[in-house]
């Protein structure tokens, strides 16, 4: 749950990376492992990662945000990520998607002003015969329609 | 007496309560004082039907589906005097759905243990291997010829030769890299056997291991499928255990050993250079070939890159015959395809068949046609790189060739079906746009193009000079085909033009479009 993660503390993050550095290819390991503890990837740890991997800064920094995974701010107390490839599309996942925006009053890629939840798009859960597909938290909803969906909002606004 | 239960832990499984129903099943069997025993497996892949649990009984495994956690009360009570229930699904080998499959691949998923060697031992589990060890690296790599295997993931490229070619470079070091960043939408098939039975994904790669001298291998997995990385990681430990992978593979000389690593939501690291960049901690920039990666892969050293599902094939064509595998199927498309059903269809699931079924059976006949019982009007196969089939096409036989010679692909085996109110120019416009979310940038065509690709198709749909922009549109689809460094930039074209060319009145254009071809 996002309210496990730690406070950003440059000893826990170097803790973080001496325990990933002896890996053939450490980088997207470490950047994963940083995300797990912090809920995301501090600025602040970019240079460190860099300077144990001998690395640029820039190197590193190109990587981070290459991937879509990595965050470079907290997400809300929930994060909603709902599937917009073409199996849910096919299966009503457009309207799903914009019921769920005008709910939460965001569009996807946003978290409310509250910070309770954040709305993504995800391209695929690999969910495609019980679709539309999400997932709540880490948790995984098949067989979406306009109730379900009502039932994790309100989940995920607790 | 104890009762036996067969409860999924597949993702698909979960994702419709399959946990819960499990947790029931427990909590139920409690209070009253029966005597239950549950197993957590993969799925059988009737996932219309999930959660489909199943229990043991003299006659064999007797299955119930869809399950709530409202029926378990009732079932547990039909269960143990065997009586009827309005869910009873039969003997669940005798199903007509899983009967009519051929599944060589999936013989054990949704059957087995996922998480015990024993049970995957006890399904003839491991039997390639030990057969794989006496053989060394001629006799195997003459079976995977034989057997006419061709890479799953999507290009068909033909197994033997890739793995021959690593087998004679020479090297200090080689690799064996598993592609389970299974991104295409309507594609779960990789998902479901890392799942279900992920020991079978680790027996082909430690087969490939000994048959090209390579001693350490990677499994790349999206971080889309948790599910997945667990089953593997504890499947991985299990293996390690057993003395199966190590220093001496089964008790042999040859050494091989393996690891997860987790993907960070790139849909172009499912190409095999991009996938490559990323697991050496890079951006997952595309690679121009040559060189091949079987000559200067994974940190320069000859590597064998495969799909999940070609690795998955391995141990039936190694313990069962290569010329059993290559017996079924058609022309150059040899074995069977665990093909998916996905999207709007009533039947969905995971469905292994010998090449050669058309796709009208598939979609009609197995499928049922659409959840919502409104016609079929399109199908796209192949993921979202894959084209877009008219119900004219439907008599096209489901094999690489026969998919080819009417510009489509079968790609990793995905097919979403969409019913009447789809608008075929909004999928034109999603493959240009996500092309542009997830192109990696290095190629032109492909970066630029998709952007472009987007604004025409934003400008046809809005009625703006139709005929001129859909002619930009066609110039673009083929600098982008023939142009674009990897198959992102160049197969987005595939469900562009074949939207535009099999569905010209969502375009708002004339089907004059037949004969530009």
């Amino acid at each position: 749950m996002p309210s496990a993660y730690e406070a950003w503390s440059p000893e826990r993050g170097a803790e973080i990376i001496a325990a990933h550095r002896q890996l053939e290819g450490p980088t997207i390991v470490i950047l994963h492992a940083v995300q797990d503890a912090f809920g995301y990837v501090p600025e602040p740890v970019i240079p460190m990662i860099a300077e144990a991997l001998n690395l640029s800064r820039a190197e590193v920094h190109g990587v981070f945000t290459f991937y879509h995974d990595f965050r470079h701010e907290p997400a809300g107390r929930h994060v909603l990520k709902l599937c917009r490839a073409e199996a849910c599309q096919a299966a009503g996942g457009d309207a799903l998607a914009a019921h769920a925006e005008k709910k939460l009053g965001i569009p996807l890629g946003n978290t409310t002003a509250d910070g309770r939840v954040t709305l993504e798009p995800i391209y695929c859960l690999g969910l495609c015969a019980t679709a539309p597909s999400a997932m709540l938290d880490g948790k995984l909803v098949g067989r979406l329609d306009t109730k379900r969906i009502d039932a994790l909002v309100s989940e995920a606004q607790r | 007496m104890t009762l036996r239960l067969y409860v999924p832990r597949d993702a698909a499984a979960v994702s419709v309560g399959a946990d819960e129903v499990a947790d029931a099943f427990e909590a139920v069997a409690a209070e009253r004082n029966i005597a239950v025993e549950i197993i957590r497996t993969g799925s059988r892949g009737l996932l219309w039907l999930e959660p489909m649990i199943e229990v043991a009984t003299a006659e064999g495994r007797v299955a119930f589906g869809p399950v709530t956690e409202a029926d378990v009360e009732s079932i547990l009570a039909a269960a143990a005097s065997n009586g009827a229930h309005p869910l009873r699904l039969g003997v669940t080998d005798e199903i007509p759905w899983l009967k009519r499959q051929t599944r060589l691949t999936f013989v054990r998923c949704g059957v087995i243990d996922p998480r015990s060697v024993e049970d995957y031992r006890a399904h003839d589990g491991y039997k390639g291997l030990e057969r794989a060890v006496t053989l060394g690296s001629d006799g195997i790599l003459a079976d995977v010829k034989t057997s006419g295997l061709r890479g799953r993931g999507g290009a068909g490229f033909p197994t033997a030769i890739k793995w021959t070619t690593v087998a004679q470079t020479q090297a200090d070091q080689k690799y064996i890299v598993c592609n389970a960043d299974e991104g295409d939408s309507g594609t779960f098939a990789d998902r479901m056997i890392m799942e279900g039975d992920p020991f079978v994904v680790i027996e082909g790669m430690t087969i490939a291991g000994i048959a090209v001298g390579a001693t350490r291998g990677y499994i790349y997995i999206r971080s889309e499928y948790p599910h997945a990385v667990e089953a593997m990681n504890a499947a991985i430990v299990a293996a390690r255990k057993a003395g199966y992978l190590g220093k001496s593979v089964a008790g042999s000389k040859f050494a091989f050993d393996m690891e997860v690593r987790v993907g960070a939501g790139a849909y172009v690291c499912g190409e095999e250079t991009s996938l490559l960049e990323s697991l050496e901690g890079r951006r997952g920039l595309v690679r121009a070939k040559p060189p091949l990666p079987a000559h200067h892969g994974l940190f320069g050293k000859p590597t064998v890159i495969n799909n999940v599902l070609s690795f998955a094939a391995i141990p039936f064509i190694l313990n069962n015959g290569a010329q059993a595998y290559a017996d079924f199927g058609m022309g150059r498309s040899r074995g069977t395809m665990p093909i998916q059903l996905a999207g709007n269809i009533k039947y969905g699931g995971l469905f292994e068949v010998a090449f050669g079924i058309t796709l009208g059976e598939l979609i009609d006949d197995i499928g049922g046609g659409t959840f919502t019982d409104r016609p079929v009007r399109a199908v796209q196969v192949g993921g979202p790189l894959g084209a877009y089939f008219p119900r004219a096409l439907f008599d096209t036989p489901f094999e690489y060739e026969s998919f080819a010679a009417r510009d489509g692909l079968i790609g990793h085996g995905g097919i979403v079906v969409f019913d009447d109110t789809v608008d075929m120019s909004k999928q034109a416009r999603f493959a240009m746009e996500f092309c542009a979310i997830e192109s990696c940038g290095k190629c032109t065509p492909c970066r630029i193009g998709s952007t472009r690709g987007v604004e025409t198709i934003d400008k046809i749909r809005a009625g703006n000079k139709t005929a001129a922009n859909i002619a930009v549109l066609e110039d673009l689809c083929q600098t982008m085909k023939f142009g674009s460094l990897c198959a992102l930039g160049g197969f987005t074209p595939y469900p562009v033009m074949s939207a535009l060319k099999n569905f010209p009145d969502d375009f708002g254009a004339a089907p004059r479009l037949q004969a530009a071809e």
